[in-house]
């Protein structure tokens, strides 16, 4: 029975599901906008100092 | 039906000593003899080798060799070892690079790669202690310099012999020209000679820029988007390896799943020829790249047939195909329907976020969620492209000190467990003959002699040396061999017992 549930929901249409997303992803997004803003003032905390510095010298060899 | 899709991830890491002599190799070196020296379970504390006899590179899957123009680098006497989870690790080129275990299935393969990463976190500070006061190791899960030096994270899944090449590179190539929309980990500029940061201020794909041709047995230059690489490291009667070297390595675990599972399923129906519309491209080479500097998914690409489709058109239309081959075949190739299933639900949401709003999958998708730092901090600090400190956010990305990374710090979705990735350090997987490989280093570690992906040598009581060939991927696993490493048997009575 479980077995069938998934197959039908895998056959859904896509724009209910884009539609399922978008509700959910709403409110989201109010979230991550504070979250963000959180992590930018916290990234200057983290980032290399010398930003310039660091990632000129960071060089490495092709490989594979 | 489709083979068992088993599958492998090898992943190089950048690697650098800041405010010390920085050569790689070394560094590579001393990082892996570290890890390899504290944590070997051999009297003499050294690892087991790894024993090159099966290495062919130059075998070309389109049916020739290059045996005599193919430059030979497979024994480079550097540090190459193999670990009790079944993994190797060792020194390429000037990375250290580590080999999953080969696993069942792509959630399988995704606990290793966490492994993985845990494995060079403890490795750097391992070594550490060998290294001047002032001197630091940095590891990068990442696959460019930014200076057009790139190194690869490689994928390998096991595809029937009976599936014509030409037919796998046509139906494959489309997907791995577009699932980089997913699986792409975001890059700042491009490394395209000519091509200016604001021409390219941000791509999807970290390797977009170094892949030249459609088809080809190169990794290091000219880089092909499917590689023929024919070295099965397993019965070539019946099996290739599909050596895939187009993708980005990731910090996401969702995107690793992704690639993995969709690429599994992919080839799968490709073996059970249910692949009914042909997606094939008329210009594959720019089409990566056009996909990879479309941040906003709809531009289309011209097919073989005339048609024009979209990255995301593509996707919807091979997850649809998937869909239905689910449940005309099952997904017993996958590791059965729940894991199957999982892809296939991941897949569509994230490809239904994308067709959305994409930052609505920022904890999905690394582009995504690079792309949000860069542009926050861009705004923030009213930043031009090309500045360097959005180049340190992308490097900082993917840095191996927990402290500095900060894909640990945008909000990623986790799908393996803390206890999960600890285990896989020591413990290999139980699905595959890597547990046999593993099992064997745990247990008798002074007499292994060498190992490799399809074979190992055992020295039993001073006899002569016994190789134990391991052709099949499958056999080996704990629920076949499992019960031999309960008793107490010595070398001798286990591979009596196996009939070897």
């Amino acid at each position: 029975m479980a077995e069938q549930v998934r197959k039908n929901k895998q056959t859904s249409d896509r724009s209910e599901v884009t539609a399922e997303v978008a509700a959910t992803t709403a409110a989201q997004s109010a979230q991550t906008k504070s979250d963000l803003d959180d992590l930018l003032d916290e990234i200057d905390d983290v980032l290399e100092s010398n930003a310039e510095d660091f990632v000129k010298s960071y060089v490495q060899k092709g490989g594979e | 039906m489709a083979i068992p899709k088993i599958c492998g991830i090898e992943t190089e890491y950048g690697i650098q000593i800041r405010g010390g002599d920085s050569n790689p190799i070394l560094a590579s070196s001393l990082l892996i003899s570290s890890y390899v020296a504290a944590t070997s379970k051999k009297s003499d504390a050294q690892g087991i080798n790894w024993d090159f006899c099966d290495e062919q590179p130059a075998i070309d899957a389109r049916g020739f060799s290059y045996e005599d123009s193919f430059a030979p680098e497979i024994e480079s006497h550097l540090v190459n070892a193999v670990l009790t989870n079944g993994a190797r690790y060792y020194v390429d080129h000037a990375h250290p690079e580590i080999s999953t275990p080969e696993c069942r299935t792509a959630l399988e393969v995704l606990a290793f790669d966490c492994s993985a990463e845990e494995i060079v976190r403890r490795s750097m500070k391992l070594a550490q202690p060998f290294l001047g006061p002032q001197a630091e190791m940095v590891l990068y899960k990442n696959n460019s310099d930014g200076k057009g030096n790139s190194y690869g994270c490689h994928e390998n899944f096991l595809v029937s012999r009976d599936v014509p090449f030409g037919r796998l590179v046509a139906q494959i190539t489309p997907h791995f020209v577009t699932r980089q929309i997913f699986a792409g980990a975001g890059k700042v500029g491009c490394e395209i000679p000519g091509v200016s940061e604001r021409e390219v201020p941000y791509q999807i794909s970290q390797r977009a820029d170094f892949f030249e041709e459609e088809v080809g047995l190169e990794t290091t230059l000219r880089r092909p988007i499917v590689n023929t690489r024919d070295e099965p490291h397993c019965d070539p009667q019946k099996y290739r390896r599909l050596h895939v070297i187009v993708g980005d390595a990731n910090m996401s675990q969702t995107a690793t799943l992704l690639k993995v599972g969709t690429t599994s399923l992919i080839l799968a129906m490709i073996e059970d020829e249910v692949l009914p519309v042909d997606l094939s491209l008329a210009h594959a080479v720019p089409a990566i790249r056009q996909v990879s500097y479309d941040l906003t998914l709809r531009q289309t690409l011209l097919l073989r047939d005339g048609r024009r489709m979209s990255a995301l058109d593509i996707q919807w239309a091979l997850l649809e195909m998937a869909n239905k081959y689910s449940i005309s075949h099952g997904l017993e190739c996958m590791g059965g329907d729940d894991d199957g299933g999982q892809i296939l639900q991941l897949w569509e949401t994230v490809l239904s976020g994308l067709s959305g709003e994409p930052e609505s999958v920022a904890h999905l998708v690394d582009w995504v969620a690079k792309k949000r730092l860069i542009d926050g901090y861009s705004q923030r600090h009213d930043l031009q492209p090309g500045d360097s400190r959005l180049k340190a956010i992308d490097l900082q990305y993917h840095d191996m000190r927990e402290e500095k990374c900060l894909a640990l710090r945008v909000g990623l979705d986790q799908i393996v467990s803390d206890e999960q990735r600890q285990r896989g350090v020591m413990e290999p997987p139980d699905s595959t003959r890597a547990f046999f490989r593993g099992k064997c280093l745990e247990r008798w570690p002074d007499q292994v002699i060498s190992a490799n992906w399809d074979s190992m040598v055992f020295d039993v009581d001073k006899g002569p040396l016994r190789r134990v060939p391991m052709m099949e991927p499958m056999r080996g696993s704990k629920e076949l061999v499992g019960h031999l490493f309960d008793s107490e048997t010595s070398l001798a009575d286990f591979l009596e017992q196996l009939g070897v």
